[in-house]
């Protein structure tokens, strides 16, 4: 920092929040444009069919209907299908995939046809009229059965439903089991999610038939990412197209995507010369929005006879659905590092098979790939720490890697920081282990029916997406860096113009912060501007908890920038050598003689007017700055639950969570906690309540938020958080990163007191979601063992 | 369609409806007050919640005839001469919110329910807005926001 931290390490309100609270804010679904057209969209009600025939006319008469499209008709709109930017195998399998199906429906939910309308109910009432002639076939809905050797194929063209399989090794893997005391064999189930971001998707395009040009309104995570795409898809000069991320009501993955609507929109704007409209229904939504999870994992250990653990091999089946989304393929390689968790040993072997099936796509959901790998790690230590006859505690301290910077792990990453042991130790006290351990005993003891259980989960976690050479040998279509512009105003505000593009996580607080310490002024004369190709040209948007240690480090350094030309400006006014002067609070004075001074604003001023400038040098004071990490990130973090097991019913409750995360330099802890407090919800959700289950014919069965258990606050008590604060080496601001971690560390940490609470019966494992009758089961199952 | 009156943050308005025109419509397209969204099709969600003569209903479960000749209030009528009602000013000043979409009808939730109970404690506040998802803030910080609400308004009232 170039001066005082006034702000950064502050809990500022967020600027974000007046519109949102007063009903002024924008999202998609609240633009109208005039002589707007509004899109709706004919479903597959079949897993697996072919189309013989799609029969529009009924809908193309029917009132307010302007025009109707079956999949064959819109051929010719398409440059490209769908896009898919991480092909991580030389020969991975690629379906292609068109916004609207031509001749075979492969999932419930697949576009079949669409009408465009002058009101969305007409639009809607129309789809209902669409005769489609499906010939239904068998459906594939689950890994297993996608694997079986006679199972159709989701894919008519390919040889089997295997997608692709990647592996990463390092080290001698086999001479870590062969000299292993132990080896721990656990499997594991991660059920296919449904993201549930509180706004529905939509999209609104308005063309310039006469130019060329469209500007496309979505609620997207990725403007910038999705500009190119939309261009390569449609065949529209990028430079003629402007992506608009507006309000976005959270995204948690489901919006880090191209979908078929939003180029539906656009070619349909094209077709018809008018503005179109889609909109979701929550249960349209959850058919035609990605899903995420859905693996089935198999993880070895291999550990000396006190539970030291020397190797890791993992076998990993990933669920793709049906079509490749966005970055589907890539999601498990984000966690196929980390099954390793926070602990050491020689060698580690990881492979991962992707699987079609005829299922809504699965893609990037909150964590992506580190939940997966967090819970197998931190599940299968608990069943090691049995094994060996330790506690939770004492499995882990006997592994954490040692505290430094660029720690090398067994999955041959540099960690930037670990402090693993005294972040745990931190969360013991806050929980007062000893204290709860005794209550624990005491329940047991005395025969209640109401068990507690105390679980753990220590994780670590990989983000600030990415160094771009590594993601070139991970062979992703883009680059991990991200852009800032912070420019004085003449009167003296600054604008930051971002490249990450916020639905939630506060990037307009935080980034002002950061602005107004670097550069000196007050956080209220700080505007922050994204999500508008226009506004902010460069970007790679907000994912994977990337945009402070990349977006925010990037606006850090467009200020230093700024500042060091200000330098010069004051210099030249003051008529001294920059060295000569010192930065301080918005001021620069001489050395020595404080009364000699320009402030910042003053320079903004001076490089607006041009009148006296240093020879040389351009008018405007602004700064341009393209961050690329030299290494991820990796926060980390002890998570410990207490819950309440009722051996009569199997209800499971929350009494206690303590999170102490170490996110490094922390920007502002308000939002910080925020985003540790909703990552816990959507981690305990999947560990207790949410599952996305698939009939036989493929038929999603939780197909609203009415048998899609998004759960509510009476589920959960308030939240104990603490943390360590240990700076990342991998950015000059120490930052790390905090949007994921509440979702990677919990899940394993509810089902770990799960299982601690029910030990004595036996009950090693209870699978995902641990609802009341699956508890049930197990402690009858156990229960009946014992007699 | 069938004519209604119907008064709107004290505004009445006329308007011809679509008998199956549901309330949050209505609003939305006919009056054009966007603030409420639309965040599920199953009325399980409770972000369109509004205040119908005081008390809360989900604006997706009230047809727009229904509210012929009742009083509405939305998110855009909750501040009063330009001040903030004292649950938005909690809900800011307590990080209640994320992306804000489940906000307007988390708010117009709590405001409703502490008319009903103006001292409530925390795990009463959790029952009576369970009826109203957030996937952002894990609800912490609604909940803190909704107990400093209502400690300001007994505040106010005993002030």
């Amino acid at each position: 920092m170039a001066t005082a931290e006034k702000f950064v390490g502050g809990g500022v309100p967020r600027k974000e929040d007046p519109k949102l609270v007063t009903g002024q804010a924008t999202f998609v679904e609240s633009i109208t444009l005039p002589d707007m057209l509004h899109v709706a969209v004919a479903r597959s009600p079949f897993g697996s069919a072919q189309i013989n025939n799609v029969d529009l006319s009924a809908a193309r008469t029917a009132p307010g209907v302007v025009a109707t499209f079956s999949g064959e008709d819109l051929a010719d709109e398409w440059a490209a299908g769908l896009p898919m930017a991480w092909p991580v195998t030389e020969d991975i399998r690629i379906p292609d995939h068109w916004p609207v199906t031509k001749d075979v429906a492969r999932y419930v939910g697949d576009a079949v046809a669409v009408v465009v309308a002058t009101s969305p109910s007409a639009a809607k009432d129309a789809v209902e009229l669409i005769e489609v002639d499906y010939e239904v076939q068998t459906a594939v809905v689950d890994i297993p059965s996608a694997l079986a050797d006679d199972a159709p194929r989701v894919h008519e063209s390919m040889e089997s439903n295997e997608c692709y399989t990647w592996t990463h090794a390092n080290g001698d893997i086999d001479a870590a089991f062969a000299k292993a005391d132990i080896v721990i064999t656990e499997n594991y189930v991660q059920p296919r999610l449904i993201p549930s971001a509180m706004e529905p998707r939509a999209v609104v395009v308005q063309p310039v038939p006469a130019a060329g040009d469209f500007t496309v309104w979505s609620t997207t995570q990725i403007p910038h990412v999705a500009k190119v795409l939309f261009s390569l898809t449609l065949g529209i000069p990028e430079a003629q197209m402007r992506v608009i991320a507006p309000d976005v009501g959270g995204g948690f993955g489901s919006k880090l995507n191209v979908y078929a609507e939003e180029v539906l929109c656009i070619a349909l704007a094209r077709r018809l010369g008018k503005p179109m409209k889609w909109v979701a229904d929550r249960s349209e939504g959850y058919l035609a929005t990605i899903h995420g999870r859905d693996q089935l994992q198999e993880i070895e250990l291999a550990a000396t006879s006190d539970g030291t653990i020397l190797g890791y091999r993992v076998k990993l089946l990933a669920n793709m659905g049906a079509y490749l989304q966005l970055v589907a393929p890539g999601v498990p390689l984000l966690g196929g590092f980390l099954y390793c968790g926070t602990y050491g040993g020689e060698a580690y072997h990881f492979e991962c098979t992707g699987v079609f099936t005829n299922t809504t796509p699965v893609d990037a959901y909150r964590g992506a790939g580190r939940p997966e790998a967090t819970y197998a790690i931190e599940r299968a230590i608990e069943a090691l720490a049995l094994e060996v006859g330790v506690d939770a505690v004492e499995i882990r301290k006997r592994n954490f890697l040692p505290a430094g910077e660029n720690v090398p792990s067994p999955a041959g990453l540099a960690f930037d920081s670990t402090n693993y042991e005294e972040n745990l130790d931190k969360a013991l006290e806050v929980l007062d282990y000893e204290a709860t351990k005794a209550e624990q005993a005491d329940r047991l003891s005395q025969g209640s029916t109401k068990l507690l259980g105390i679980g753990f989960s220590t994780y670590v976690e990989m983000c600030g997406l990415a160094p771009s050479q590594v993601l070139a040998s991970l062979n992703y279509g883009a680059g991990g860096w991200d852009a800032a512009t912070v420019r004085m105003l003449p009167t003296g505000q600054a604008e930051v113009v971002t490249g990450s593009s916020p639905h939630g996580q506060g990037h307009v607080t935080s980034w002002s912060q950061i602005a107004a310490d670097a550069l000196g002024i007050d956080y209220q004369d700080v505007t922050v501007l994204h999500g508008d190709t226009h506004v902010a040209p460069h970007g790679m948007n907000t994912y994977g908890s990337r945009s402070l240690s990349v977006a925010g480090v990037a606006v850090n350094q467009a200020c230093n920038r700024v500042v060091d030309k200000a330098k010069t400006l004051a210099a030249h006014v003051l008529e001294v050598s920059p060295d000569d002067l010192e930065f301080e609070d918005g001021k620069f004075s001489v050395k020595g003689v404080p009364d000699r001074v320009q402030s910042i604003q003053e320079m903004a001023y001076a490089a607006w007017t041009a009148h006296n400038l240093p020879e040389g040098t351009e008018p405007g004071l602004e700064a341009h700055c393209v961050f690329d990490p030299p290494n991820f990130t990796f926060p980390f973090g002890s998570h410990v639950c207490v819950v309440e097991v009722d051996t009569e019913t199997g209800a499971v409750e929350l009494l206690r969570y303590v999170a102490v995360d170490d996110c490094g330099t922390i920007i502002n802890p308000v939002i910080v906690e925020g985003q540790v407090h909703g990552g816990i919800v959507q981690g305990v959700a999947a560990a207790l309540f949410e599952e996305a289950t698939y009939a036989e014919d493929g038929t999603l069965e939780t197909s609203s938020m009415i048998n899609y258990l998004v759960p509510s606050a009476a589920e959960f008590p308030s939240f104990e958080l603490d943390r360590t604060v240990t700076p990342s080496t991998s950015n000059p601001m120490g930052v790390k990163g905090i949007g994921e971690a509440g979702t990677i560390g919990s899940t394993p940490a509810v089902i770990n007191a799960i299982v601690n609470a029910l030990g004595h019966l036996g009950i090693t494992d209870i699978a995902m979601p641990a609802k009341p009758e699956r508890v049930w089961q197990a402690i009858q199952d156990a229960n009946g063992d014992a007699s | 369609m069938k004519p209604i009156s119907v008064n709107v943050n004290g505004f009445q308005h006329e308007a011809d409806v679509e008998p199956r025109t549901l309330l949050v419509h209505f609003l939305r397209e006919q009056i054009g007050l966007t603030g409420t969204n639309i965040g599920c099709d199953t009325s399980s969600c409770g972000a369109c919640t509004v205040l119908m003569n005081g008390r809360s209903v989900k604006a997706c479960t009230v047809l727009a005839v229904q509210a012929d000749g009742q009083s509405i209030t939305t998110v855009e009528g909750l501040a009063e001469n330009g001040e903030w009602h004292a649950v938005q000013r909690a809900f800011h000043e307590a990080h209640g919110l994320q992306c804000g979409f489940c906000t307007p009808g988390m708010m117009m939730a709590s405001v409703s329910y502490l008319k009903e109970n103006p001292s409530p404690s925390e795990g009463e506040v959790r029952l009576a807005l369970e009826g109203n998802l957030c996937r952002c803030t894990g609800y912490h910080n609604i909940v803190k926001a909704v107990l400093t609400a209502a400690e300001e308004m007994a505040d106010a009232s005993a002030g």
